[in-house]
């Protein structure tokens, strides 16, 4: 009988003021406010040659409008066998969310220097790069957000880039822009390095037109593309800037470069 | 009343229905940091010549609420580093509890050396990386101040999503906006770091304190000031911001009230 006056429709149970809590988890799946992704700008750029790879990156973090440095490596020599990787023959650039750039390098760089103790030689970059794409694919349903180009000498002793997509997609090619100012600096690329839409003036009309011929670009004037590639980037991009960063593998070695680049 | 611990103190039953034990749901969904709550502002550090110079304000805010206003923000580790936290403040606390055992451990097992900046630094990076990967942040963004393996001046910083950097100055927060210009001013480089000296580098800092009590709505003017150098760390929780006035406001023109 009490329980008549009381004011509880005893089907669905008491009203307490806690109630109004979801009793039961929400339907769907929960909305996270945390996203774990930031982007951090910069760009990165690899060509090849006959018988060197350049690998190149900008040297600013960025976090919206703010610069967090002026000086945050995005290139990393990989695999060698000490601290300084003197030894190295394998180089990385990663450039996106840097923290998941970092892991990736750290990650990369422990495989490769196991491989050279349980070998007795240091990978080639065709294995190399098959394995940064499995370690890529590894996350594919929590990626890391990072353009990764990796750059060495073949068998042959030819320089080679390899090139991915966060979830590990890859290719190998003469030469790749990556990152906030790729837009601006692959056509670029294409042009100057690949001779796209270069004719023999002169040649024919239309479709007769000859192409200019292709011709391997030596490491100076490789040099000199990636420096004006990245003057032109910083004038039009506010992520990139600060200091350039190059290294240049041939077989002696891996020779590293640093030019100031405009801090505004 | 019966002997189950569980209903003592409960509405009976026969009047009220049976209880609702709902709300005490111990399956469903794990519950993270989704934000913080009680957060601490701006902390802002600058290297010079043989050291470090960092500091941060001693409130903790609730939103707009001045809620704490005697917190400690920097935290010093085996006698060589300063951590200093912003953001939020039970993460904070936990990130301490954390280096205490770290602490403890190091000096236990340990072959004689300790940990320096560079390593701590490291450290705590792979713990907010960790952690944002599980979707369970901590979030913090701290600036480690201290030295590096070969004694050299390091200050470093890291966050909550694990993104790590270093420079001649670094601020977070509010800080990043208001004071690294004037600490960048002192210190553009490396170059001008190796020049600098300690009571350059203080001034500096304590002028971007001043500035950022100024114009930062959740500041407050006491702070903790801490130099590293190598001979140890000189901190100071209980500073008053000093030499506060006004007195250049009347000669800003060009916006505001006085147009020309």
């Amino acid at each position: 009988m009490s329980a008549m006056f009381s004011q509880n429709p005893l089907m669905n149970g008491p009203n307490y003021s806690f109630n109004q809590a979801p009793s039961t988890a929400a339907a769907g799946n929960k909305e996270h406010g945390f996203y774990p992704y930031t982007d951090n700008g910069g760009s990165t750029l690899a060509i090849s040659g006959s018988d060197f790879t350049i690998v190149a990156g900008d040297t600013r973090s960025t976090s919206g409008y703010n610069i967090n440095t002026r000086y945050s490596p995005k290139v990393f020599k990989i695999g060698g066998t000490t601290s300084s990787q003197d030894d190295a023959t394998l180089v990385l650039s990663v450039v996106g969310f840097a923290a998941d750039g970092e892991a990736l390098k750290e990650r990369l760089d422990a495989i490769v220097k196991m491989y050279r103790y349980q070998h007795g030689k240091p990978m080639s970059v065709k294995a190399c790069a098959q394995r940064l794409s499995t370690i890529l694919y590894g996350k594919r349903f929590f990626p890391y957000y990072v353009t990764a180009i990796l750059g060495g000498l073949d068998e042959e002793g030819n320089g080679a880039v390899y090139s991915y997509d966060p979830v590990g997609s890859y290719e190998r090619e003469q030469c790749r822009a990556a990152g906030a100012a790729a837009s601006l600096i692959m056509p670029f690329l294409d042009n100057q390095v690949n001779y796209k839409n270069q004719y023999i003036p002169g040649s024919g009309v239309g479709h007769a037109l000859v192409e200019r011929e292709k011709i391997p670009l030596g490491r100076t004037e490789v040099e000199d593309v990636v420096k004006d590639a990245f003057d032109s980037a910083v004038e039009r991009h506010i992520e990139v800037g600060d200091g350039l960063q190059m290294f240049v593998i041939t077989k002696s070695g891996i020779e590293e470069k640093y030019l100031p680049l405009k801090r505004d | 009343m019966n002997h189950l611990p569980q209903s003592w103190g409960r509405p009976r039953d026969d009047i009220y229905g049976a209880y609702d034990h709902s709300y005490l749901q111990s399956n469903g969904p794990n519950q993270h940091t989704q934000s913080p709550i009680v957060t601490g502002t701006s902390v802002i550090a600058l290297k010079f010549k043989d050291g470090v110079v960092i500091a941060a304000d001693n409130l903790a805010s609730y939103g707009s609420l001045a809620r704490f206003t005697d917190v400690k923000r920097l935290r010093s580790f085996a006698d060589s580093s300063i951590v200093g936290f912003g953001g939020d403040v039970s993460d904070m606390q936990y990130l301490d509890r954390l280096l205490s055992s770290l602490d403890t451990r190091e000096a236990y097992c340990s072959s004689g050396h300790s940990l320096n900046a560079q390593n701590l630094h490291t450290y705590l990076a792979k713990v907010f990386y960790k952690r944002r990967s599980e979707f369970s942040p901590l979030w913090n963004q701290v600036l480690v101040a201290g030295l590096d393996a070969e004694s050299k001046p390091f200050l470093a910083s890291a966050d909550l999503l694990g993104t790590t950097f270093s420079a001649p100055s670094l601020a977070t927060g509010f800080g990043a906006h208001l004071a690294q210009p004037l600490l960048r001013k002192v210190a553009p480089d490396e170059d001008a770091v190796a020049k600098l000296s300690e009571e350059e580098a203080v001034q500096a800092v304590k002028e971007s304190m001043k500035v950022l009590f100024y114009r930062d709505a959740r500041s407050l003017d006491k702070y903790s000031i801490a130099v590293v150098t190598k001979a140890g760390i000189r901190l100071k929780e209980d500073e008053k911001l000093e030499n506060q006035s006004w007195a250049f406001a009347d000669k800003i023109r060009g916006y505001g009230t006085q147009v020309n």
